[in-house]
């Protein structure tokens, strides 16, 4: 039908408000329980890198149990103070477990304030690492775990955001995850070689695993995000060994 | 006037549902929505919750335009029809994301291309705008669902053949091919999680379909 102009633009103008109001109600009543479910999402991918599969709504528990202290180190290596742990029980997970790590990597190496977390189970202590890289679609995360010898890695898990299903979505799989096991970041004259993701890499080789075929982006984004990621902690990790 | 009250789910109104389901389904006979049926059809689990949002948008999107089609001005239909979507679809976005984040996270972007369905503002434009809410509602429930059924059948064969395994919502993931088959010398098939087999699939649907049905087939 036609109809005026001014009428048009009532209508518009109305439908747009009514909508805005809608979708503000929407997200502001779901961003409690959406937040909830990232960090639950962040704890459950930080205690799966010290192979700890755990629920959802278990995680948070799991976690205050099982990290004993974060902190942030900087690329020299220098640890800065924020540790909080209090008889034996994490009071503060804020600091490290907060950084944002997108902004983090936009950074210049120097300025970088890195996480660490440390967690312990059956008496042996992990240090556990973020990861953040880019892959075809969107950003690539994850977390990579080290047993005392601060070289060999003893789990890793890595998610994304939007790469292809079957294809390059297949990081976030087990069957990518355990190639890390036991591979080392140091080479025997400890140098810092990283873990590169190479087609068809032998399962022998220390510092190589197998990337995914018809993932090739993607796979070199994992590549990419642990050599990057690392390269800030080598000073740490070698003051810790 | 002797305006008899249809029946809520009398035989026209059933008929808007089982239509859209078989001859008149939208993938394989409108040709509507096939993009994202070539998308999210690599596994069996993101094609179910895909379909069910899909349901969801279209039934509410066209019982909303159904609703004020007698107000929206016929110059700035289209925009209206697509803010209309556009919020029903973020509001689905927005409750996978706190309810369901596994599979929010699994459908990723393919929520939010909902808007760009050819089959939510196809139906929008054909049906609601000229019926009644009820029936348009149907409508949106059974093309949602022809949508969905093509969807699920085409996750199915991907899946089983590319990498031999079914993902159920909430149940996760089960091998379907025995173990033996893989010793014999079998090997599941990359190239059907590619997106062009999808399309290969959805030919061997229309295919079937229209030999089963000549009414479809077109005469030149």
């Amino acid at each position: 039908m036609e109809k005026s102009n001014t009428y048009i633009f009532i209508y518009s103008v109305a439908l747009v408000v009514l909508v805005a109001t809608v979708l503000s109600v929407t997200a502001f009543s779901l961003k409690e329980k959406q937040q909830a479910n990232t960090r639950n999402e962040k704890m459950q991918d930080i205690l799966m890198s010290i192979n700890i599969n755990v629920d959802a709504k278990d995680a948070e528990q799991h976690y205050n149990s099982h990290i004993t202290e974060t902190f942030i180190v900087k690329a020299n290596g220098e640890i800065l103070p924020y540790i909080l742990k209090k008889e034996g029980k994490v009071v503060d997970t804020i600091r490290a477990f907060d950084i944002d790590m997108k902004s983090l990597y936009d950074m210049p190496l120097s300025e970088r304030t890195h996480p660490v977390f440390k967690a312990v189970k059956n008496d042996t202590t992990y240090t556990i690492i973020p990861l953040r890289g880019r892959g075809l679609w969107g950003p690539l995360w994850g977390y990579i775990s080290f047993y005392d010898d601060a070289n060999t890695i003893s789990g890793a898990v890595f998610d994304h955001q939007g790469e292809t299903p079957g294809l390059g979505a297949e990081i976030n799989k087990p069957r990518f995850s355990n190639q890390f096991k036991n591979k080392q970041i140091f080479n025997d004259v400890k140098e810092f070689t990283s873990v590169q993701v190479v087609k068809g890499a032998s399962a022998n080789s220390p510092h190589h695993v197998d990337g995914i075929s018809g993932g090739t982006i993607t796979s070199v984004g994992v590549n990419d995000m642990i050599d990057t990621c690392l390269s800030g902690y080598v000073k740490y990790l070698e003051s810790i060994k | 006037m002797n305006k008899q009250k249809e029946p809520l789910f009398s035989k026209k109104n059933m008929k808007l549902i089982t239509g859209p389901i078989g001859a008149d389904n939208p993938i394989t006979v409108l040709c509507l929505g096939v993009c994202s049926a070539l998308a999210v059809t690599v596994k069996v689990e993101p094609a179910i919750i895909m379909a069910i949002s899909v349901i969801v948008v279209t039934a509410f999107s066209n019982l909303i335009i159904s609703l004020i089609r007698n107000t929206i001005p016929d110059r700035i239909r289209i925009i209206v029809q697509l803010v209309i979507v556009a919020t029903l679809v973020i509001i689905v976005d927005q409750i996978l994301k706190a309810y369901s984040p596994a599979v929010s996270k699994q459908l990723s972007v393919f929520v939010g291309l909902i808007i760009t369905n050819c089959i939510i503002m196809g139906r929008i434009e054909a049906f609601a705008l000229g019926n009644k809410p009820w029936p348009s509602f149907l409508d949106g429930i059974g093309n949602g669902l022809g949508y969905g059924i093509i969807l699920i059948i085409v996750a199915f064969v991907r899946e089983v053949l590319g990498a031999g395994t079914i993902t159920i919502p909430g149940m996760g993931e089960f091998s379907v091919i025995p173990a033996a088959v893989y010793d014999a010398g079998y090997s599941d098939n990359g190239l059907m999680l590619l997106s062009p087999m999808a399309l290969l699939v959805i030919g061997v649907i229309i295919w079937i379909q229209r030999s089963r049905n000549k009414n479809l087939i077109e005469h030149n």
